[in-house]
């Protein structure tokens, strides 16, 4: 358990991002090895090794892929770069330092179900890392890993990048997809699945950044080694993305199943300021807060979910004792009404009467009864929306509710954040 | 005023590699918007003729999008975010500072249409480097009021990125709509 760099583990090298160099660390090996095989080698390959998508709900990949119907062509692959979630960073990360781990995990996904068209959809505000990947792109184009006859081996693979242009929904896959048809990013029904109606109707795959980022070692090294490491329902490592009040923010690849203690004391330096944890969030602005006692859990999807919250995108945010919960949930809450795509009238109006009574808090205008009306608002909202944004935008307010109930009372007694007074005292 | 030739161009490339034409609707948005600086009505009329697509489904598609500007804006773009882990770091003192440096409310052009601001709660994925914002849409990380200034002074006399925006952008009175302010 600890540090184990496998995605990261050439980051230190100058230049990573240009072919040449990235070929020196062994670079497109895993896509000339699975040029070798036979795509359903790879499935198996994929599903024995039990890699579960990074995205953020963990369903193991190779299952994933022998989902798509037989015979069905042509098929997609998609790789969703739309790393919007608040408190995630990893993607940005991988393609920035090494672009062409990320192709060629690409690459060998597409040969894998048999697709000859990838796409990779990156978010809008990712202006320097779809430079990095069309530069990246360009340079596999000229080597001959991309085109009509890749490596004289007969297979043909193309790959779009699509830049996307402001909108949260669209990591959902099904938004994305919508939106890569060129239409408003709204979900879609659940099923049929992307495996069977995706991209133009299609069968498709939509595959994340860090997910497929793993595939050039699996390939290479195989599938016990890879389950080697971590825990036995979480193989592998993750990139988790650590930000607010730890005294080294940042990017740190560990083994699943590393404790959390060790993510934010060891590698993070602890709390900043000398000061004491009052909370932290792991998965990203969706999910539920966990508390000091919480910092032996392993870092897992398994162990997390059994501890109350969900390892989502892999963010961790750290929160210490001057932080106002109520104002942190007011922002997750207004970000989510903000992204709300409109399509149902749970999310739609939930988030937006969820973020006024968040406001009314802040300014010291609410009242004790409004805190059981956002719990109310909450239960209206989860579960009865069209896609998981919606369910999302209640997991942190209502966990902050369940474990910092009397921060939201002094919101309401002393008219106003007690926080934010105790800073200004303490200016003054 | 009519579309360059070459975005012309680049949108009917675009839409060939495409199964269907009407995925280069996002493309040809931000080719239009990389010329000129802002989307209008106008040329999404052109975008629907070059792609011959009704120009309703443009417009619904440009405007369910944050990123498509519909009015000319400052020659530079700065965009701080103030969701929760920019807020823990700070943002909301740095968010405070650079409005106040700049003299123009969240959502407005500096008077020499040097620059257009605002905070937005869409998190922009350097939470690691936070209080953060993006300046022509890249990352400046770690912020303090000595880094706002010397960023500010950079642009200040520091030509668009793309060369097309508009010399001297007329100041909008109203903040952009779509942004939500906490």
């Amino acid at each position: 358990m600890g540090l184990k760099p496998v995605l990261t583990k050439d980051f230190h090298t100058e230049n990573l991002e240009q072919l040449a160099v990235y070929e020196r660390t062994g670079g497109y090996g895993g896509f000339k090895k699975a040029l070798e095989m036979q795509p359903d080698e790879l499935v198996e390959l994929v599903k024995k090794s039990g890699l579960r998508g990074r995205g953020g709900a963990g369903f193991p990949t190779g299952n994933k892929w022998s989902f798509l119907p037989k015979g069905v062509y042509p098929r997609y692959l998609v790789c969703n770069a739309d790393e919007s979630e608040p408190g995630c960073f990893k993607d940005r990360y991988l393609i920035e330092k090494s672009p062409h781990q990320v192709l060629e995990g690409i690459l060998i996904a597409s040969y894998a179900i048999g697709c000859n068209l990838a796409f990779i959809y990156i978010r809008g505000e990712y202006l320097p890392q779809h430079e990095a990947l069309e530069a990246a792109i360009e340079e596999a184009r000229q080597a001959g890993y991309l085109g009509k006859n890749v490596l004289g081996k007969g297979y043909e693979i193309d790959v779009i990048l699509h830049r996307g242009a402001g909108a949260y929904i669209c990591g959902e896959e099904t938004a994305l997809l919508t939106s890569l048809e060129g239409y408003r990013g709204e979900p879609r029904l659940k099923p049929p699945f992307p495996a069977i109606k995706g991209l133009y109707g299609k069968p498709t795959v939509v595959n994340n950044v860090e997910t497929v980022a793993n595939l050039p070692h699996i390939v290479i090294n195989g599938a016990d080694w890879f389950g080697a490491m971590g825990t036995p329902t979480g193989k592998g490592t993750r990139v988790w993305c650590m930000s607010g009040h730890v005294n080294r923010p940042g990017n740190y690849e560990l083994e699943n199943g590393t404790p959390i203690r060790e993510l934010i004391e060891e590698h993070g330096g602890g709390v900043w300021k000398n000061r004491k944890l009052k909370a932290f969030q792991p998965g990203g602005a969706s999910m539920m807060v966990l508390l000091p006692e919480h910092l032996d859990v392993g870092l897992d999807f398994d162990a997390i979910q059994k501890a109350g919250s969900l390892a989502g995108a892999g963010a961790m945010v750290v929160m210490d004792d001057t932080t106002c919960m109520v104002d942190a949930a007011r922002r997750y809450v207004k970000f989510f009404h903000h992204e709300s795509c409109g399509k149902c009238t749970p999310c739609r109006e939930g988030t937006f009467w969820m973020s006024n009574i968040f406001d009314r808090f802040e300014a010291g205008e609410a009242k004790a009864t409004d805190v059981d009306l956002l719990l109310d608002i909450g239960y209206s909202i989860d579960g009865r929306s069209f896609c998981p944004l919606g369910d999302a935008s209640t997991w942190f307010p209502r966990s902050v509710i369940k474990f910092f109930r009397d921060e939201f009372l002094e919101h309401v007694s002393e008219k106003g954040c007690p926080f934010k007074r105790t800073a200004q005292e303490a200016v003054a | 005023m009519p579309l360059a030739k070459a975005t012309a161009e680049e949108i009917t490339t675009r839409a060939a590699r495409y199964p269907s034409k009407q995925s280069a609707i996002i493309p040809a948005l931000w080719a239009v918007q990389h010329e000129q600086g802002y989307v209008t009505k106008e040329a999404m009329g052109e975008i629907a003729q070059i792609l011959a697509l009704p120009p309703s489904l443009i417009e619904a598609t440009a405007s369910f999008y944050s990123m498509f500007l519909t009015r000319p804006e400052g020659r530079h773009d700065v965009v701080i975010c103030i969701n929760a882990p920019c807020m823990l770091r700070g943002a909301d003192e740095m968010t405070a500072y650079l409005g106040q440096q700049l003299g123009v409310r969240d959502g407005q052009t500096t008077k020499d249409g040097a620059i257009t601001w605002h905070s937005t709660i869409e998190c922009l994925g350097a939470c690691g480097g936070a209080p953060m914002m993006q300046v022509d849409h890249h990352f400046e990380e770690n912020l303090t009021p000595e880094r706002i200034d010397a960023i500010i002074q950079r642009l200040r006399t520091e030509p668009a990125p793309h060369g097309a925006k508009p010399e001297k952008a007329a100041a909008p009175a109203r903040p952009r709509a779509k942004r939500t302010q906490t």
